[in-house]
């Protein structure tokens, strides 16, 4: 292959040549063409027995038929069709022949008729069932053609009153498929229609849903659904067969019914209809919504799902109907009894606490009437009560979205479900919990929660899961409380949550942050108990180290930023630790304003600041720092060094200020340092000495143009948000190095064949570059590429040496390439949050065996973290271990962010002494993988891309980690 | 009118010794055979003097089913079967067959070793009872004879529960127990039987949600051991005792706690291997995480050990300190220690004097897996009886429910030893003859329409118990008898002055224009054929103006008949020529 490519660069180097690949598999296809048909031919006459004909036919349809030969083979199989006599040869045919023309590429409207034809003479119920599935293959295959269509759609009319349910079936779909969307209104023109297949599809359909067999109404109902989501309107007086077919007896047809009602009450949402047996009217939604409420609790659990999640999407519903989902009346021994709900709300109100503790406290009341108790519930009533609390969790989770959505539309209402929410949060199932969290972090914005929901909301925060948890904590950063004890109550939680799980600690730190800026005013009774300060006493300074400690600074710092009476409250210490914490834990402490101290505000300011016209400052100023750069002409200018030095330094610093701008600057940053190590290392003064003499500098040279490598992998792959262009400018640096190498390599090692062959290489790199940035060329004026490309007849010719002359002074002499910035630059980051590495005790296991450590880190901007990101273990005697997180591990909380959450396994021979090791995240890369760039149907056939770089960047900062192995006891 | 009868024998209008007999298409079968705890005289078992005075039972039951492992349900069980007499089949499921001989055996040691009752049934007896029962698998329709089929459904309410459908030719009935409302995946097909026999223990109870509860006596639990107390949970039922264990456990395993829990040794241990064993009849979380490890293979709880009640630290059972709290998990009845601390008590006296005050926290949760009201009408939804009877419950409650029920349909409540009556309309299959069905479809065109009836000419036999539809044609030959054929004649008086042959050709011109589409023949031998029906003329020897005809047709053509001689009474119009 590498004799072969060479030959092409030195013949035809400027086109791009692919022509032997073209015509290989041409010729292929026309050698195979005939001797498909005809192998299947003589297959099928040499079938003595059916059985035989059928081997064949199902060794021949597991190989693919190309578009050219499909006609031929089709002809075949309807010959042998005909002659065939067993049915279950006949019903492989007709499958064969819906699979054949499926093809791509092959039109079937040549086999229409021969298709159609075969119908006539078929009397197997289920071959004919077959050649339907074939004509619906057919028919869905060619859209465009109005007279196929009706002509299929008429010979599904003329099947319809077959006495085989099968064969219905198919005829009903075929119907749904491709049945015509602009049909006029059967009924009212007089007579029969013209044709049959002008009649209104729609009400030959619904006769079906009266059918005997039950999967045919299914079918029928499906069928209607199709004509409904190709664009037809359904006509409203479907809307009563469907609903009469809600009481089926089999659940697949209540399961369609169903969604047809709730098409149709989408549909016509407003019209009117009577309720039966009394003369009121109801709006169809309401009506619907009642009858799908209804079928909450069915009998069959998928129903039960199906009409959960289809109420939460009938938002149109009136208020009053809504309502009604929540109601339950509970009974015991005929008289009313209040719910626990009710009761909660009612103690809350007296203001009395605990609850359960007296006997009978829930003793039914008042004497019930016993004709208001509606026993089998109709309608809305208490739909969502049975959901919640079905057996099945679909139905449960299924519910709970519902109820979601609903509640996200009605403000009302969704302070009416919130005791049912908050009931949720004490499912057996983790799924449901976690949903019914999340759902209600989604309808925050609407409701308050009283003590007793965040009494049982709070009570979740010791659930085992992590998950859990967390969702906990996220949803309290959104929660509003009514009164100060729900502040004192959370914290308390919040802090015995800390306690049994330590790992909480910032996500505990985070929610008590928001939930102190939340309610200042709330926060503002309970400072002097929160901070044990006395009016007259001084208290024990506490403990600076202890997270319960900060946790309560959190809160009480975040509520103090809009609440400018609460410094007033602070002991002296409070101040002090105020300092640190804003230092040490700048993302959870707000500025204060604090009256008589002194304080820097300088960085501060920057962030108070109004964000939008900070950062179009900063933009400006990273636009001009480039435009400076660009004012170099060339490498060799002098002067050159230091204005890039002094930009990467402006730069760098303002990654640091302006977060929003980080990637871009760091990307810019590292470029440029690209650019600089080239500098750098072409002003060497080696250049123009003899080789012997200069080893030491050659080597400097060599560590650069290998940085400048690295550097270029990085720019690659740990920036998202790249374009095309930006990936040109960096495999353009990646050249650059890659020449420098070889001209180091020419001068070092005057070997003449390793020479020719890295010679040949960097040829090929060239002409690689050229063919995946084509667009990119005219952008690429003056640079190093351009003089090589116009070079590259001469270069393919000439001797190595004189090649290696050659790239020397184009290097030397091209210009510096201009960066342009993309809309949106980031650059992948990581966290490890767990193992903090500030444990002063080690890690005590037994030789031999293994460890595991907890690792807790969060990603951003990485996108498919499962495959790319790695964890690196490194020991002190200078082992290495990379680990394969689980794609498990991985949690993705928000966009452009993860969580990893892991174990490592470490494991090590006896030490004497605890020492540390280093935990690292590692990004990898190859390069080979660089689909973005949509070349890779050009690359299929050739060999994998030669030089396919496998790497990994680490990007997160090491943890150290003490362990200790100890030897085995005997 | 075939009925079906039905009769309790014990739980008609009452609760405990649930003994129903059901006589359905000749067949006689007893739905459960239990106890009544209330009772220790005769009173404690169902009278089975009721179905005969002496002699044993087999010849009068077709089978016996036991529907779950309650003693209320199954506690006669051997006393029947082994005192009375009975060797006919009894059916219940796998694990009901598995853990009713460890309560039967419970129930017999207190009974005898504790109460010291003598002819009581022996261990032996037990065994021998338990060698007579047929297992069921769900949705299995086993045969019991020839006619006779049930079919078991998972009912959810404890173990192994099941609601049996019972069927002869078309008739039907369900029995269920007391369905667990939650237990949503306990379906039952929508067999439209002739009667429902339901549980109605809850009949006017609609409960609330089983989390509220749940969530409340976890919280009582979890505030107990946080303060360092201990917590004593008296079960009363079996099957409960595994639900709180397994919430219990659930609740640990959520909450990372790690305080012991125990349960007391004997029953419940044995009966938590059965639950080990029968994990598929159990819902949906147990059997989720049964994958990764068996729910009752309880990683907190444990057997209790009287050497650990004085173990520091909190734990879920044991002797009581301050701090300490009991929670009765169910009802208490009036005069049980239990009846007394729960209304406040402080001070309790033991037998033999001693006094024991109360130093703990008194704590009462309901928990029942039975089905409330909502419950059992879902199950009639479900199920869409004809008829419904409602027993074991308060008689005052049934009616409540009996009231909700009838305004859709009948309800009975019958009492024990009543016996409720209920008319049956069956349908009757007929075999049909395919040539015959052929032929009728080749008249009537099109598909058969199942909203439209059609009519059809047949001859129906009734042979050994099997009835057939076929042609007359194949009826006759089948019986050997030969055709016998039927004609009518009539006379109709007739004026007209006409002679005789015109009268007749008059009578001829006058079908033909009413008739048309039939074939009518003027014959030269005096007579007009309209199909086969004949017309003959003949005047009177009075007055020649009076003239009779003479109407002739055969059985088939009687609609034809008929309608010819009324037409022809009317007389001619005048009209004709």
């Amino acid at each position: 292959m590498a004799a072969h490519l060479k030959k092409r660069v030195y013949e035809e180097f400027s086109k791009v040549v692919q022509v032997p690949h073209e015509e290989a598999p041409a010729k292929k296809l026309r050698l195979s063409k005939p001797s498909k048909s005809a192998a299947l031919h003589v297959d099928l006459c040499k079938a003595s027995s059916s059985t035989d004909a059928l081997q064949y036919l199902l060794t021949f349809s597991r190989k693919p038929v190309e578009a050219e030969s499909v006609e031929g083979v089709v002809r075949i199989l309807l010959e042998h069709y005909y002659k065939e006599t067993d049915n279950s040869v006949r019903l492989k045919i007709a499958s064969l022949l819906g699979l054949l023309s499926k093809t791509p590429g092959f039109t079937p409207d040549c086999i229409v008729d021969d298709a159609i034809n075969t119908l006539g003479s078929e009397k197997s119920h289920q071959v004919l069932a077959q050649l339907l599935d074939t004509l619906l293959v057919i028919g869905s295959q060619l859209p465009e053609s109005p007279a196929v269509r009706l002509r299929l759609i008429e010979v599904a009319y003329k099947n319809l009153s077959d006495s085989s349910f099968g064969v219905r079936t198919k005829c009903l779909q075929l119907l749904g498929c491709l049945g015509l969307l602009e049909a006029p209104l059967g009924k009212d023109s007089d007579g029969p229609g013209p044709s049959l297949a002008v009649r209104d599809v729609q009400s030959i359909i619904s006769d079906y849903f009266g059918d005997q067999d039950p999967r045919v109404r299914t079918a029928a109902l499906k069928a209607m659904l199709h004509l409904h989501e190709r664009g037809m309107k359904i006509h409203q007086i479907i809307y009563d067969q469907a609903c009469r077919l809600l009481s089926d007896d089999y659940e697949q047809v209540r399961s369609a019914a169903v969604q047809m009602v709730w098409v149709l009450s989408q549909l016509y949402p407003e019209s009117i209809v009577p309720i039966p047996s009394s003369n009121e009217e109801i709006r169809l939604v309401d009506d619907a919504f009642g009858k799908i409420s209804h079928m909450v609790s069915d009998g069959s659990w998928m129903v039960r799902v199906q009409a959960a999640k289809t109420l939460g999407s009938m938002l149109q519903v009136s208020p009053h109907f809504l309502e009604q989902t929540l109601d339950k009346k509970l009974m015991s021994d005929l008289r009313r009894k209040r719910t626990a709900h009710e009761r909660a709300k009612e103690l809350f109100a007296s203001g009395e606490f605990s609850s359960g503790r007296k006997w009978a406290d829930d003793a039914p009341k008042e004497k019930l009437d016993t004709n208001t108790v509606n026993l089998i519930a109709s309608g809305a009533c208490g739909a969502f009560v049975h959901g919640l609390e079905d057996e099945m969790f679909e139905v449960r989770i299924a519910a709970v979205e519902a109820l979601c959505q609903l509640a996200r539309a009605s403000p009302s209402f969704a302070e009416k479900c919130l005791d049912f929410l908050v009931d949720m949060f004490n499912d057996e199932i983790e799924e449901v919990r976690l949903q019914s969290i999340h759902v209600l972090r989604q309808i925050s914005t609407h409701i308050t929660l009283r003590e007793d929901q965040l009494d049982t909301v709070l009570a979740v925060l010791e659930d085992s899961s992590r998950d859990i948890r967390e969702a906990l904590h996220e949803l309290l950063c959104f929660t509003n409380v009514s009164t100060k004890e729900c502040i004192q109550l959370a914290l308390l939680e919040l802090l015995k949550n800390l306690n049994k799980y330590p790992t909480d600690r910032n996500s505990v730190w985070k929610c008590l942050k928001f939930l102190g800026s939340r309610h200042p005013t709330l926060v503002l009774p309970l400072v002097p108990e929160l901070l044990s300060t006395h009016p007259y006493f001084d208290t024990p300074e506490p403990d600076m180290d202890d997270p319960a400690y900060i946790a309560v600074l959190v809160l009480v710092f975040n509520a103090a930023t809009s609440c400018p009476t609460m410094p007033a409250l602070f002991s002296d210490h409070t101040f002090r630790h105020y300092a640190y914490l804003r230092d040490s834990l700048s993302h959870l402490v707000p500025p204060l304003r604090l009256p008589g101290r002194k304080q820097v505000y300088g960085l501060d300011s920057v962030d108070c600041g109004s964000g939008s016209s900070s950062v179009e400052s900063a933009q400006l100023f990273l636009q001009q720092s480039l435009n400076r750069v660009s004012t170099i002409q060339n490498l060799e200018a002098a002067g050159a060094p230091e204005l890039l030095d002094l930009t990467i330094r402006d730069l760098q610093r303002l990654g640091e200020l302006q977060t929003e701008l980080a990637g871009a600057a760091d990307f810019c940053a590292t470029f440029l340092r690209c650019q600089l190590l080239l500098l750098k290392a072409l002003q060497e003064k080696l250049w123009n000495i003899s080789v012997p003499l200069i080893l030491k500098q050659n080597v400097t040279a060599t560590a650069a143009a290998q940085q400048i490598l690295d550097e270029s992998y990085k720019l690659e792959f740990l920036y998202s948000g790249l374009e095309n262009r930006q990936l040109a400018t960096i495999h353009h640096v990646r050249l650059q190095a890659k020449a420098l190498q070889l001209i180091l390599r020419a001068r070092t090692r005057p070997g003449l064949d390793s020479l020719i062959s890295s010679c040949e290489k960097f040829l090929q790199d060239i002409e690689s570059f050229q063919r995946l940035f084509l667009t990119e060329l005219p952008h690429l004026q003056d640079s190093f590429v351009e003089k090589l490309l116009e070079l590259l007849p001469r270069l393919s010719s000439c001797k190595p040496v004189e090649v290696v002359k050659i790239l020397q002074t184009t290097l030397r002499q091209s210009g510096l390439l201009q960066l342009r910035l993309p809309e949106q630059i980031h650059r992948a980051t990581a966290t490890i949050i767990e193992p903090t590495g500030e444990s002063d005790n080690p890690l005590r296991f037994t030789s031999g065996l293994v460890v595991a450590l907890d690792i807790d880190a969060t990603l951003e901007h990485i996108q498919d973290p499962q495959n790319s990101v790695k964890v690196q273990v490194l020991y002190p005697d200078g082992q290495s271990h990379v680990i394969h997180p689980k794609p498990a591990d991985f949690r993705k909380p928000g966009p452009d962010r993860h969580r990893l959450i892991t174990q490592v396994y470490l494991s090590h021979t006896a030490w004497t002494e605890p020492s540390q090791i280093e935990v690292r995240l590692l990004l990898a890369y190859s390069s080979s993988c660089s689909s973005r760039l949509g070349w890779t149907d050009a690359m299929d056939g050739l060999p994998p891309a030669e030089g396919a770089v496998e790497g990994t960047i680490p990007f997160s900062k090491p943890v150290k980690v003490f362990i200790m192995p100890k030897p085995a006891r005997r | 009118m075939p009925e079906i009868n039905v009769t309790p024998l014990g739980a008609g209008q009452d609760v405990g010794r649930s003994c129903i007999l059901v006589s359905i298409g000749g067949k006689n079968i007893m739905l459960d055979c239990g106890m009544h705890m209330g009772y220790n005289d005769d009173r404690r078992f169902p009278d089975f003097s009721y179905i005969t005075q002496n002699g044993r039972l087999t010849d009068f039951l077709d089978c016996v089913i036991i529907s779950h492992f309650h003693l209320d349900h199954c506690g006669a069980l051997p006393y029947m079967s082994e005192m009375v007499g009975y060797d006919g089949p009894i059916y219940m499921t796998h694990p009901t067959k598995a853990i009713c001989p460890i309560l039967l055996e419970d129930f017999r040691k207190i009974t005898v070793d504790k109460k010291g009752e003598t002819n009581f049934f022996t261990s032996q007896m037990i065994k021998d009872c338990m060698k007579k029962v047929v297992p069921l698998n769900l949705h299995q329709t086993v045969q019991v004879d020839d006619e006779l089929e049930i079919k078991a459904y998972y009912a959810g309410h404890v173990l192994g529960a099941a609601m049996v459908h019972i069927k002869v030719g078309s008739e039907s009935v369900v029995y269920t127990v007391s369905r667990n409302k939650h237990a949503a995946t306990a379906w039952i097909d929508k067999c439209r039987p002739d009667i429902l026999i339901s549980e109605s223990t809850y009949a006017t109870t609609i409960r609330d949600s089983k989390r509220c509860r749940e969530r409340d006596f976890l919280k009582k639990v979890h505030e107990s051991i946080e303060r360092g107390g201990k917590v004593l949970i008296p079960v009363f039922a079996l099957g409960r005792a595994q639900e709180l264990c397994i919430l219990l456990e659930t609740f640990w395993e959520r909450m990372n706690l790690k305080a012991p829990i125990y349960f007391s040794t004997g029953l419940t241990e044995k009966a938590n291997h059965y639950y080990k064993l029968f994990i598929t009849w159990t819902n949906q979380k147990i059997r989720k995480t049964f994958v990764q490890r068996n729910m009752f293979e309880f990683k907190h709880i444990k057997a209790f050990d009287r050497s650990y009640a004085d173990n520091p630290g909190p734990m879920l059972i044991g002797k009581f300190k301050r701090q300490c709290s009991v929670i009765m998990p169910g009802y208490c009845v009036q005069g049980t220690i239990g009846h007394k601390i729960l209304n406040g008590q402080r001070k309790l006296e033991m037998e033999g004097r001693a006094t024991l005050d109360v130093k703990l926290q008194v704590e009462y949760m309901s928990f029942s897996a039975h089905a409330d009201a909502k419950g059992i009408m879902q199950l009639i939804r479900m199920a869409e009886p004809r008829n419904m009877l409602l027993v074991h419950g308060e008689a005052v409650k049934m009616e409540f429910l009996k009231g909700k029920i009838e305004q859709e349909f009948n309800c009975y409540m019958p009492a024990n030893g009543e016996t409720a009556t209920i008319t049956t309309n069956p349908s009757v299959p007929v075999d049909i003859s395919l040539s015959l069905l052929k032929r009728e479809m080749a008249l009537g065109g099109s598909l058969p329409d199942p909203k439209k009836p059609r009519t059809m000419h047949g001859t129906l036999i009734m042979k050994e118990n099997s009835l057939k539809l076929v042609s007359s044609e194949q009826a006759l030959k089948e019986l050997g008898l030969n055709e016998h054929q039927l004609r009518f004649t009539c006379r109709v008086q007739l004026q007209d002055p006409h002679s005789d042959p015109d009268t007749l050709h008059r009578i001829y011109t006058h079908l033909k224009s009413v008739l048309k589409g039939y074939t009518i023949q003027h014959l030269p031998d005096g007579t007009v054929m309209v199909e086969s029906i004949v017309i003959k003329v003949s005047s009177s020897a009075e007055d020649s103006n009076a003239k009779v005809l003479l109407l002739s047709w055969s059985y088939q053509d009687e609609d034809l008949g008929s309608f010819l001689s009324t037409l022809l009474k009317k007389g001619l119009p005048s009209g004709l020529c």
